[in-house]
């Protein structure tokens, strides 16, 4: 009984001494990051380790997938939600978030820190900062370059079999295409063909109704063929640009290349889809984010020797892609702002930046990009730059969403669903967009 | 001389366990007063919950709010929600999607589960364990059905597209049943039956075990064929519960929105883009908050209305 008396006195003094005892210095200060759930995120958890060590914030995340991202947080800054300190917004985004003062405006914070936006790639400063576009008024530091590219397989291209009978057929050496005229004609060329003992296809599209993916795949045909958003010289003037008989070509194009070079089934397919239908050797060619390029780079199946890159091939009007990627902004309604401007601080250093790159993330600072090995650091990384020297972005009004759907509608009903001609469904979106910028009061 | 003891009932431990402060106080209360003090926290709730979002949703109605815009003047605008919803053609169109879902659904889970009922009403060998089965699908969430089916509908890998091919020898990989404009329609409706018939099973079988077996046995005694029986006693005993059955489907399938969300998004084009996943669009994806504030409550009347009617036919029915 003793013996029992002795041990039980013996667990309390402990217990007593344990939680008496001064604890370990806590980092008491965090921040929350909030971003999308996908490679580059995990890149960014490791890189901000740095920033932790530095100065002993904490980093939380909270990465939502892209199919809810716009839902979740879009809400998250309306209801003036406090979840998120640092958020990387989509580019759309910049123009209501800085007019409903959603994000901080940082121009006095770049002055007086020595940020300079001539550090950033013009084209990111554009699309990821500046809101009115085109006027240095900055709410975002540019964190994530991307845009549209191709990947294909290099493997396949290779093959001298099929190599000699595209050379029989076409008169031209199976390469990666430079117009998109080609990129059909290799599309067409690989659509049915037993690779393997499998059933193949041409190439992989976005042609996802939902969000954006239609709106984000079917602009880099319409931008090469003379698609424009408004009358450069007459802002919100869109009849005869958006509507224009070449941006009806570059429609039917898109349509065509759907209907004769896609896997059967993809009708509402975003970048996971298309990542499944590369990684599972369905397709020869795949559009998808470069943000996705380091990762299939690396698979084991479909990467390393077996995957090549290359960029939006060229239409008859020139040579685009499509902006995506995003900048990072701090939450008006956060609670530490000091800290999260600190992080920016941090994130702006060109040595971060460096590491950024290393990680798997794409930076979109000049000390990267202009650094003579770049081109050479990745297999993609020429294709990154070509691509992000003739980017085009959609428009980031604040009724950005408003008129993104629209877009959804008459794209996917004329594209996937074949409803009515390519004029009627950019007619009907040139009406749709006349009405939400009339209801907004700018035309 | 011994005291009995009579055991006391659960009202007068109540009141013996009330402290007297707070009996003083009761005591003072009518019965009226005491009925509404137990009932007050529930109507509370339920004007928190349900009336006051009702009547905010039809004040929001008649006004320009956007709630991501919320530094924006907020401005009365009388009935132009209601008549831009009600000129809308895209309003119109997913208004037909609806109905030609609301439409097919009920048709044939009304058969096909009435058409189980009368299997399982006839007690064969082991109908309780076939019973069982047929309930499964309506145990799972339409989000793990809406999901499953995708894959089952895929044109590459999925069962269905097989199945199809097996049956009739169209290639597996020629066709996409959510991808098709003239299929999608028709995907989402067997998805609907399939997961659905089995409720209303279980009601028609409620309505057929309610018959009394005397009325057969009558039937049998004046020679009546088991066809006749089943058209002057089995249907119209059964009708009110088919009706209730209806009623149920017809109001779940007035809203749908998860299942055919994850099948097809409305799509392809905007050929399954149902009533409510358009709500959804405007509101939370537009963020056209009064003008989908409108829709809500044309909506919320609809249902109501048509529910309203078809009650009043249901009692019609009962009374027969």
């Amino acid at each position: 009984m003793d013996k029992l008396v002795a041990r039980i006195a013996a667990v309390a003094a402990a217990v007593m001494t344990l939680s008496l005892a001064p604890a370990a210095p806590a980092q008491t200060k965090q921040l929350t990051l909030c971003w999308a759930a996908w490679d580059p995120a995990n890149a960014l958890v490791e890189l901000s380790k740095d920033f932790t060590a530095k100065t002993g914030i904490a980093m939380k995340f909270e990465f939502v997938p892209w199919t809810s991202f716009a839902d979740r947080f879009l809400n998250e800054l309306n209801s003036k939600g406090k979840l998120c300190d640092l958020l990387i917004g989509d580019s759309q985004w910049i123009g209501g978030s800085a007019e409903n003062g959603h994000y901080l405006k940082l121009n006095d914070f770049f002055d007086k820190n020595g940020i300079s936006m001539k550090d950033f790639m013009p084209a990111t400063v554009l699309g990821y900062s500046e809101w009115p576009k085109n006027t240095p008024n900055y709410y975002a530091l540019p964190a994530m370059g991307d845009a549209v590219g191709w990947t294909y397989r290099k493997d396949w291209f290779s093959r001298p079999a099929i190599r000699k009978e595209f050379k029989e057929k076409h008169k031209r050496d199976l390469a990666p295409p430079k117009t998109l005229d080609e990129l059909k004609e290799i599309a067409q060329f690989f659509q049915g063909r037993v690779i393997d003992g499998k059933t193949v296809y041409g190439a992989y599209l976005y042609t996802e109704r939902g969000s954006e993916g239609i709106t984000m795949g079917v602009t880099n045909a319409l931008y090469n063929y003379g698609f424009a958003y408004e009358n450069p010289k007459k802002p919100y003037e869109m009849r005869g640009f958006v509507n224009s008989p070449d941006a009806v070509q570059g429609l039917e194009f898109y349509k065509a290349l759907y209907d004769c070079c896609t896997a059967p089934g993809l009708t509402n397919a975003y970048m996971q889809e298309g990542l499944d239908a590369f990684k599972s050797g369905q397709v020869a060619m795949q559009m998808n984010w470069f943000a996705f390029f380091p990762g299939l780079y690396k698979d084991p199946n479909v990467g390393g020797e077996k995957i090549g890159f290359f960029a939006n091939p060229a239409g008859p009007k020139g040579r685009f892609t499509q902006l995506g990627g995003q900048g990072i902004s701090v939450v008006s309604y956060s609670n530490h702002r000091d800290e999260a401007l600190q992080y920016i601080k941090w994130f702006a250093q060109p040595e971060a930046q460096k590491r950024w790159w290393a990680l798997g993330g794409y930076s979109c600072h000049k000390a990267v990009l202009n650094d003579p090995g770049f081109a050479k650091s990745a297999p993609f990384a020429q294709d990154f730059l070509t691509s992000m020297g003739m980017v085009k972005d959609f428009w980031a009004e604040p009724s950005y969403a408003q008129l993104l759907l629209a877009m959804q509608k008459r794209v996917h009903d004329f594209v996937v669903a074949g409803k009515g001609t390519a004029k009627e469904a950019l007619d009907a979106l040139v009406a749709d967009w006349e009405k939400v910028f009339k209801e907004d009061g700018k035309i | 001389m011994s005291e009995t003891t009579v055991p006391l009932t659960i009202a007068e431990h109540a009141a013996r366990a009330t402290p007297d402060a707070v009996a003083r106080q009761v005591r003072g209360l009518s019965d009226r007063a005491i009925a509404w003090l137990f009932i007050s926290p529930t109507i509370l709730l339920l004007l928190a919950i349900n009336i006051f979002p009702l009547v905010w949703t039809v004040r929001l109605s008649f006004t320009n709010f956007r709630a991501n815009r919320p530094n924006a003047k907020i401005l009365g605008v009388g009935i132009d929600n209601y008549v831009s919803v009600l000129t809308d053609p895209d309003v119109w169109a997913a208004m037909q999607s609806t109905a030609h879902f609301l439409f097919w659904t009920i048709l044939l889970q009304t058969a096909l589960g009435f058409a189980l009922a009368w299997l399982v009403d006839r007690r064969f060998k082991s109908h309780g364990f076939w019973t069982t089965v047929i309930l499964v699908p309506m145990m799972l969430s339409p989000a793990v059905v809406g999901n499953f089916w995708t894959f089952l509908y895929q044109p590459q890998i999925g069962l269905w597209n097989y199945a199809v091919q097996f049956l009739t020898g169209i290639p597996a990989a020629s066709f996409s049943m959510i991808g098709s404009v003239k299929l999608a329609r028709w995907a989402i409706v067997v998805v609907d039956t399939w997961m659905w018939t089995p409720y209303v099973m279980l009601i028609c079988l409620a309505g057929l075990r309610s018959i009394p077996g005397y009325i057969y046995e009558a039937a049998e005694v004046d020679r009546a064929s088991p066809w006749r029986q089943f058209w002057t006693i089995t249907v119209p005993m059964a009708l009110p519960f088919i009706m209730l059955a209806v009623l149920f489907r017809g109001i779940e399938n007035f809203k749908m929105f998860d299942m055919v969300n994850l099948l097809t998004n409305g799509g392809p084009g905007s050929t399954t883009e149902v009533a409510s996943i358009t709500l959804k669009r405007e509101a939370f994806e537009k963020w056209r908050t009064g003008y989908s504030s409108a829709f809500a409550i044309i909506l919320f009347v609809t249902v109501f209305g048509l529910a309203n009617i078809y009650v009043k036919a249901l009692n019609r029915v009962k009374s027969r």
